[in-house]
């Protein structure tokens, strides 16, 4: 019993909040060393921007700087939802995302599906090998690629077109083609990459299950229905959710590399818009709040796809 | 799941994947077909799967450029360079990340979740990297990316999975927190290092939006700056009927493919090789997802 207490007592220092921020403090200090160049880059190029975002409510001025240039309040926002651009930036930005989403998503589904009743391994390997692989080719590479087999004289789909005595068509500077031709890029580029995820879960399925399908006479579609599709559902929805959350974050470099002029009229999103205000224009303030505009509204899609998943499904991000 | 191996649908599957190797491996095949060509046979467009008259003038030209030697240079020091800090922070960010013990461990996880929902965007961030006045240096190209916050947080996965008993061992022998990583964690880690470290890698040679927003000095650009002004500025600008006559059209069509296929080769040589450290990092990356 007396053990008991001065055992209690020796500990109890130790469970008192400050006593034991000063042990892990002694203890960790290391540790938050190491932490601090991480930090530091946190703080640097994430946190800093975002509060620099308060230029979108000034009139940015080169030689006052971001801290001294006077405030203008909601002037640029205005300016932006009454720029007739305005609603076309939208649809373009908001279209491709769902192009991208509506026929990029399954594609690596079905993929996946496909190489997973491929029993040679050799096979499979090749496969994987070969289409993982443009994944890791430049976007100015795909862009050049793009534009050089899309070429009007001598690119290798127009010939190709021309040899089976169709006419010339003038992909890039064609608006209606821009929208086909991002997403079809974007499929070759990702696709197989985006198998992998859908490959991890389809191997780990367990094989008795098929055993049981085949007892019960099932077919070879029957088996992928009811044992193998669902065996990646909550794979398919997290990544659905991440998908749909990104819809209005489409990467930046592809779409400026292959957009001009005369394809602006689908081809120029809210990014791209950004860059030319601000980098070509110089009109820091102006494109500052069309980036928080994007930042926000990207922040809302996340948050709403994920209640509406956790509403009908059990999965979620959060 | 042994019988009907030659059953219509696996017939049918294995056609499926045969074509779509061919739309990946295709284009390249054409390109180097094109590059290594006579001219004579890329005019009459008759080069389709293999080279014709193998003629290597247009690697020659490629290769004693200027601009693409001095931007290969660039390039190779923006990568060795950005991988090294990218992998030094990372890791150490990671491992102490990875220890709940540390101090404020959680807010300091939810600081780095939290850009991945929002942040300040393009503009209000190259204000900032202006105002640290690292503009037009290899600063520019490895700072601002220095952080891959999907890195890091695979890297944390992996060293939260870490056997605890290693690192008692460790400090029952009186090593630091910074002895267990360096001496222990570390040194049994190499592979997931070569992973990270070759997404850093892949990412910094691949990388042009830095070099657009971040650099205006020429001879700091990067190979894929230049690549683009070589192959895509010519083109979008319409000046292929710059050529004299159209023979000169078609060699310059030879040369942009040369220059593609110098810029590529690296990495088509060398990512068989190191295909199975990348799958691993999506595995570390999707067991927490």
């Amino acid at each position: 019993m007396a053990m008991q207490q001065s055992e209690l007592q020796a500990r109890a220092p130790a469970s008192v909040p400050y006593g034991r921020f000063r042990r892990r403090w002694s203890r960790g200090k290391l540790l938050l060393v190491m932490f601090v160049p991480c930090l530091l880059y946190y703080v640097l190029f994430k946190y800093y921007p975002m509060f620099g975002i308060v230029i979108s409510f000034k009139n940015y001025n080169l030689y006052k700087g971001v801290w001294e240039s006077d405030w203008v309040g909601f002037k640029y926002y205005a300016m932006f939802f009454q720029n007739p651009d305005f609603w076309l930036l939208f649809r373009n930005t908001f279209l491709l995302g769902l192009y991208k989403l509506v026929f990029g998503f399954p594609a690596p589904i079905l993929l996946a599906l496909m190489l997973h009743e491929v029993r040679n391994r050799l096979f499979k390997r090749f496969v994987q090998t070969a289409t993982y692989m443009p994944h890791f080719i430049s976007n100015v590479i795909v862009a050049s690629m793009v534009v050089m087999f899309l070429s009007p004289t001598g690119g290798l789909i127009n010939q190709l077109m021309n040899s089976l005595g169709l006419e010339t068509v003038h992909f890039l500077t064609r608006p209606e083609w821009f929208r086909t031709i991002y997403v079809l890029s974007e499929i070759w580029q990702h696709l197989g990459w985006e198998t992998i995820i859908y490959l991890a879960a389809l191997s780990a399925i367990d094989p008795s299950l098929y055993e049981a399908a085949e007892m019960d006479g099932a077919g070879r579609l029957r088996k992928v229905w009811s044992v193998t599709l669902p065996g990646i559902t909550s794979a398919i929805v997290i990544l659905l959710l991440l998908n749909v959350g990104k819809v209005l974050e489409i990467g930046f470099e592809k779409v400026y590399l292959l957009a001009n002029p005369t394809t602006y009229e689908t081809a120029d999103i809210f990014s791209t818009y950004v860059y030319r205000v601000g980098m070509t224009n110089g009109n820091f303030s102006y494109a500052a709040a069309i980036d928080m505009f994007t930042g926000v509204v990207s922040l809302v899609f996340i948050v709403m796809a994920n209640s509406i998943s956790r509403k009908v499904s059990d999965n979620s991000l959060w | 799941m042994k019988v009907e191996k030659w059953s219509l649908p696996s017939i049918l599957i294995t056609i499926v994947l045969i074509l779509l190797v061919l739309v990946m491996v295709y284009p390249f095949l054409y390109m180097i077909s094109v590059s290594l060509s006579d001219s004579i046979y890329v005019m009459r467009g008759e080069v389709t799967w293999f080279p014709k008259g193998l003629d290597f003038s247009t690697y020659q030209l490629v290769l004693n450029d200027a601009r693409i030697s001095q931007s290969y240079l660039n390039t190779i020091i923006y990568v060795s360079l950005g991988t090294l800090i990218s992998l030094v922070v990372t890791a150490f960010g990671a491992y102490s990340l990875a220890r709940r013990d540390m101090l404020f461990h959680r807010g300091f996880t939810l600081l780095i979740i939290f850009t991945m929902f929002f942040q300040g965007g393009m503009i209000p961030t190259f204000l900032a990297v202006k105002s640290m006045g690292i503009m037009d240096s290899v600063w520019a190209m490895v700072l601002p990316g220095a952080v891959s916050t999907w890195n890091l947080l695979v890297m944390r996965t992996f060293f939260a999975n870490f056997p605890t008993e290693l690192e008692e061992a460790g400090r029952m022998d009186g090593l630091s927190d910074f002895g267990i990583f360096t001496r222990i964690v570390a040194p049994l880690s190499q592979a997931v290092f070569a992973t990270i470290g070759l997404f850093y890698a892949v990412a910094m040679w691949n990388n042009f939006m830095f070099p657009l927003l971040y650099l205006r000095d020429p001879e700091l650009f990067p190979l894929q700056v230049v690549l683009r002004n070589i192959v895509l500025a010519g083109s979008n600008a319409g000046s292929e009927s710059m050529g004299v006559g159209s023979d000169a059209m078609v060699v310059e069509e030879s040369l942009k493919y040369a220059t593609i296929m110098v810029s590529t080769i690296p990495i088509l040589l060398l990512y068989p090789m190191l295909q199975k450290y990348f799958v691993k990092g999506v595995m570390i990356g999707a067991v927490k997802g």
